[in-house]
């Protein structure tokens, strides 16, 4: 019986079990079709998309940045180049605790509080597995000490690349510039592609204004690395483009002994190539030393040069604006020539002091006592101001502001470096437009002597007189002359297009006045014979004085208060070019608080150009001191000597 | 065969019959060393052209091999009678394991017997199965509430001392591998629709009696980003490792994930990333195809056996083998939670291997004793 019953169930187990296989097989079937489903769907539709994080997974792009270009003056000396400079870089990936490390390298060097905030704010930036810096400018015993030290700094690595030098150091600041790193108002304008692995770029100078062509082009090399971020092997190596060498118009001799001869006093000289444009010095005093902006200046120092009263930051020779005074007196003859308000014979009398008619309001000639009859040699000679008072009253504002514009005065020179002042050549319209009043007579008087609202920068004032001596012809100031592919060799000579030349109907007159800034120059009686004396060759030279007042708010001030006479001294002013028959150098010196441009400005000027037309300075003189002030303040008026 | 008999000697036996005297199944034979094969050619590429490893693998599996074709050897009618024996052995060993085990990756699975260091939650996977089939063979089938509470019991007791030790992957194999042997047995199905409930309904008690980790596992599964260097990172690195092999992989020992460390665990649990990496889509279906061959071939042998408990030891042995290919693909596909689960025979590492290999070896002695019983 119960043998019947197994046998039974038996064949009814075998059946049950049957069917439990075919629904286990199915069930296998169908769960293999979910995987093959889901596999499908991440490596057919997902393919591209997981390829690419493959990819990101294991290849780290280590941008290569490229040498920076080097600058060099005209006859190849160096003026900027890049020297090996150690640093600490930290890789916040490799770190455990980070604030302990940080103590354990200040232990060893220094670290100050804004290295280590720049450091923190940088590591928010970047991302983990990539160093950053925590120190530049390692000493070598910096460096010895962290390298002994290693094992115990993991994460922290000294690491070499190269650092912007400056050999011409303070004297060439306001022309090269400098360096800096790079911050967040830079981040806004530039396109950081550029800048990979770059932590500097250039801040003031040449190294700014030609930053495009210095810079060169970043290279990388595409890494393998493996889950920690370690380097396995490189995969490619995409060179980069070394930045491009510039070579300059400037001579480093000129400009240091043009620095030289401003001894003490500050002040600009800028030196100019009449011919070309080519710059030949650009000085502004005092300078400052740039290598404390590449090495991270911090901010207190900062401040310290910000608020010297000597603003040392500030180009005298390109954004000083200074009343341009008897400097300006050629060009103003060259314009009563031209539009025959005068001729070269025409005389007017000076009793020292004149009058408009229906005015009480007294114009005084700097000669008390006057002049007497004088005509055009005699007028720029001797900067008798009565003379070109009717100058200016017969050429009028209209003309004077056309024909100064002509001259370069009124607008940027063009020159390449950033930050250039355009200075201020007044008319009608400027006056309506900004003070809202129209034209005054008076004014137009003032403007004849380069006073007044003119205002002018060292620079206009050198390419002015460079358009003089070149009879009207005339290059925009520039300071490169050619770009040098540091690889390739390859030159790119700049040669500026020539400047729409001032043309005269009657071409003898441009001698005239060049004779009469000779006579200044070297004629007894000329303010600038100071400038001549003993001189291999011929120089033409005007002399000039700057009001003080309108350098700065602050100084109108002090001014006012009376409390530092020698700061309100009048700036002394001296255009020349040599030789007279066959220009090569213009000059324009500026020397602030000096008093005479004939003692003081002309010195100079006859150093920077004994230097660069003999090759040495010949002229010999006690060195420049603050000569005693003869002048006398101005009034409100602002009439001046 | 007849072939070979025409052109062969009289009285030197054919390969048929050299197989058939040593109880082997030549379709299991073949597939299982075509999978160990392609198993270690893959764990060359995982772990970075280590011979050594390949070799160590290489004796485990050989081992393996030897003890399936022994086990082979033996009638089933013995594995039933010391169905009971074994289970109550290991039992007993999982007690000792969390008394006295030793500590691997902050769980204790590990028993050290001195000579050798052995996982007795591994040696459950196969005493499950063998206990309940001898059980359920002694009863009418399909159970009855009296025989299902028993095995219920059965299966309760070692899931929960491995569950405790905590192995989250093996405690799900080894519940499948008793309840496969229930479910072949003919569990009416709305036993298995409410016990499906019961699951659904226990699952948050469940859920609050996991570890951290295991928890975060799951959170995990569904959301790899949400914690992109811990838990999440094996899904999302397995995942690209996957997705840009693609359709056709990118050739043999040329997958970088694996090769540079972006894949963890690329020699043992993540070993099908790799293969997927290399061998794309492809190399995928070809590897779930052997599988599933060895899954048809283990059914088959189910189907033919002679009596309750060979089919009910064969079926679940085979549906528990073809689960530890589910778990372990879909874990690494990021379908299921990562658990410690091996792809079979393929993943570097021994007791897996080893203790699967003598469940195919029992499964021989079912097939080639069934062919003797008939002849």
């Amino acid at each position: 019986m119960p043998r019947r019953e197994s046998l039974k169930n038996l064949q009814r187990e075998k059946n049950l079990f049957a069917g439990r296989i075919v629904v286990g097989a199915i069930i296998c079937v169908l769960m293999s079709g979910g995987l093959l489903f889901r596999l499908s769907e991440l490596q057919i539709q997902g393919h591209d998309y997981y390829t690419t994080r493959a990819n990101d997974n294991r290849l780290r792009v280590v941008p290569v940045p490229p040498v920076r270009g080097l600058i060099y003056d005209r006859s190849g000396v160096v003026l900027a180049e890049n020297r090996p400079a150690f640093g600490l870089e930290i890789t916040p990936e490799q770190v455990d605790d980070m604030p302990a490390l940080l103590a354990q390298i200040g232990g060893l060097v220094p670290l100050t509080e804004s290295d280590i905030q720049r450091f923190n704010d940088r590591v928010a930036r970047t991302p983990r597995y990539r160093g950053v810096p925590l120190r530049t400018h390692l000493s070598m015993e910096e460096v010895a000490l962290l390298e002994v030290n290693r094992h115990d700094l993991r994460g922290a690595e000294v690491t070499a690349g190269l650092t912007r030098n400056y050999p011409m150091s303070i004297e060439g600041a306001h022309v090269v510039g400098y360096v800096g790193g790079i911050t967040e108002a830079d981040l806004q304008r530039i396109d950081t592609d550029s800048y990979q692995g770059l932590g500097q770029i250039g801040k003031a100078g040449l190294e700014r204004f030609y930053e495009d062509r210095l810079r060169g082009t970043p290279g990388a090399r595409i890494i393998e690395a493996n889950a920690f971020g370690r380097p396995l092997r490189e995969i490619e190596h995409r060179p980069g483009q070394a930045g491009q060498n510039l070579h300059l118009t400037l001579d480093a001799e000129v400009q240091a002994v043009a620095q030289a001869a401003l001894g003490e006093l500050n002040g600009a000289v800028v030196a100019i190539d009449p011919r070309s444009g080519e710059i030949i010095a650009l000085v502004s005093k005092p300078g400052y030393e740039p290598h404390h902006f590449v090495e991270g200046i911090d901010a207190a120092s900062y401040r310290t040069l910000l608020e010297d009263r000597n603003r040392p930051l500030f180009n005298r020779a390109l954004q000083g604006q200074y009343p341009p005074g008897s400097t300006i007196k050629p060009a103003m003859a060259v314009a009563g020539l031209e539009h025959t308000v005068v001729d070269p014979e025409h005389r007017e009398f000076c009793p020292g002091s004149m009058q408009l008619p229906g005015s009480i309001r007294q114009f005084r000639c700097w000669r008390r006592r006057g002049h007497g009859w004088m005509d055009m040699v005699s007028g720029v000679m001797q900067s008798c101001d009565i003379y070109f008072y009717q100058l200016a009253l017969n050429l009028g504002i209209d003309l004077m502001h056309d024909s100064m514009q002509q001259f370069g005065l009124g607008n940027v020179t063009g020159i390449d470096l950033p930050l250039e002042s355009a200075g201020l050549m007044p008319s009608r319209a400027w006056k309506r437009r900004t003070r809202g009043e129209s034209w005054y007579p008076g004014e137009t008087l003032i403007v004849g002597i380069g006073q007044g609202y003119t205002l002018a920068t060292p620079l206009q004032m050198a390419h002015m007189t460079a358009r003089l001596a070149m009879r009207g012809e005339g290059f925009p100031p520039h300071l490169l002359r050619e770009t040098v592919d540091p690889v390739t060799q390859q030159r790119v000579t700049l040669s500026p297009a020539a400047l729409p030349p001032i043309t005269l109907r009657n071409p003898e007159h441009w001698s005239a006045v060049i004779q009469a800034m000779v006579d200044t120059a070297h004629k007894p009686g000329g303010t600038a014979l100071r400038i001549g004396q003993n001189a291999p060759y011929l120089i033409a030279a005007k002399t000039g004085t700057a009001q003080v007042a309108s350098l700065s708010q602050e100084d109108k001030v002090a001014r006012t208060l009376e409390d530092t006479p020698v700061r309100l001294r009048d700036h002394a002013l001296l255009v020349a070019f040599a030789p007279a028959d066959n220009p090569q150098i213009a000059v324009a010196v500026l020397a602030e608080h000096a008093g005479s441009g004939s003692a003081v400005a002309a010195p100079v000027a006859r150093k920077v150009m004994d230097q660069y037309l003999l090759g040495e300075v010949q002229y010999e003189s006690p060195p420049p001191v603050i000569a005693p002030y003869t002048g006398e303040l101005r009034n409100a008026s602002g009439v001046v000597p | 065969m007849a072939l070979i008999d025409v052109g062969g000697q009289r009285g030197n036996p054919t390969l048929s019959d050299w197989f058939e005297r040593w109880h082997i199944d030549s379709w299991l034979l073949s597939l299982l060393l075509i999978l160990s094969g392609f198993g270690m050619l893959m764990l060359y590429s995982a772990s970075g052209h280590d011979f050594g490893a390949v070799g160590a693998q290489a004796r485990r599996l050989g081992l393996g091999f030897v003890l399936m074709i022994v086990v082979a050897q033996a009638p089933p009618e013995w594995y039933r009678s010391g169905a009971g024996w074994l289970y109550g052995g290991t039992v007993l060993m999982l007690v000792l394991v969390l008394v006295l085990g030793d500590s691997a990756k902050g769980a204790q699975r590990w028993l050290d017997l001195g000579v050798i260091r052995f996982q007795p939650s591994e040696l459950m996977k196969l005493a499950m199965p063998l206990a309940i089939a001898a059980y359920l063979h002694q009863r009418t089938l399909p159970p009855q509430l009296g025989s299902m509470a028993v095995t219920l019991i059965l299966i309760a007791v070692p899931t929960g001392l491995v569950m405790v030790q905590p192995d989250l992957g093996t405690s799900l194999l080894v519940v499948a591998a008793g309840g496969f042997a229930l479910f072949f047995a003919g569990l009416r199905w709305r036993w298995i629709v409410g016990a499906v409930a019961l699951v659904a309904a226990a699952a948050p008690l469940l859920w609050l009696r996991l570890h951290d980790y295991q928890r975060g596992r799951i959170l995990t599964l569904f959301d790899p980003e949400r914690d992109p260097l811990g838990a999440g990172y094996h899904i999302t690195q397995s995942k690209i490792a996957i997705g840009s092999g693609g359709g056709f992989g990118k050739g043999w020992l040329e997958g970088t994930q694996a090769k540079l460390d972006f894949l963890p665990e690329a020699n043992t649990d993540f070993i099908f990333a790799v293969i997927a990496e290399e061998l794309g889509l492809i190399g995928v279906v070809l590897l779930l195809l052997i599988y599933l061959a060895i899954v048809a071939r283990g059914l088959i042998i189910a189907l033919r056996a002679q009596d309750t408990f060979q089919r009910l030891l064969a079926a679940a042995l085979t549906l528990k083998f073809f689960v530890y290919v589910f778990i372990n693909i879909g874990m690494v596909i990021g379908l299921l939670p990562v658990v410690g689960v091996p792809l079979p025979l393929v993943s570097y590492g021994g007791t897996s291997a080893v203790s699967l290999l003598v469940g195919f070896g029992m499964l021989m002695s079912i097939q080639t004793n069934r062919k003797l019983l008939a002849n």
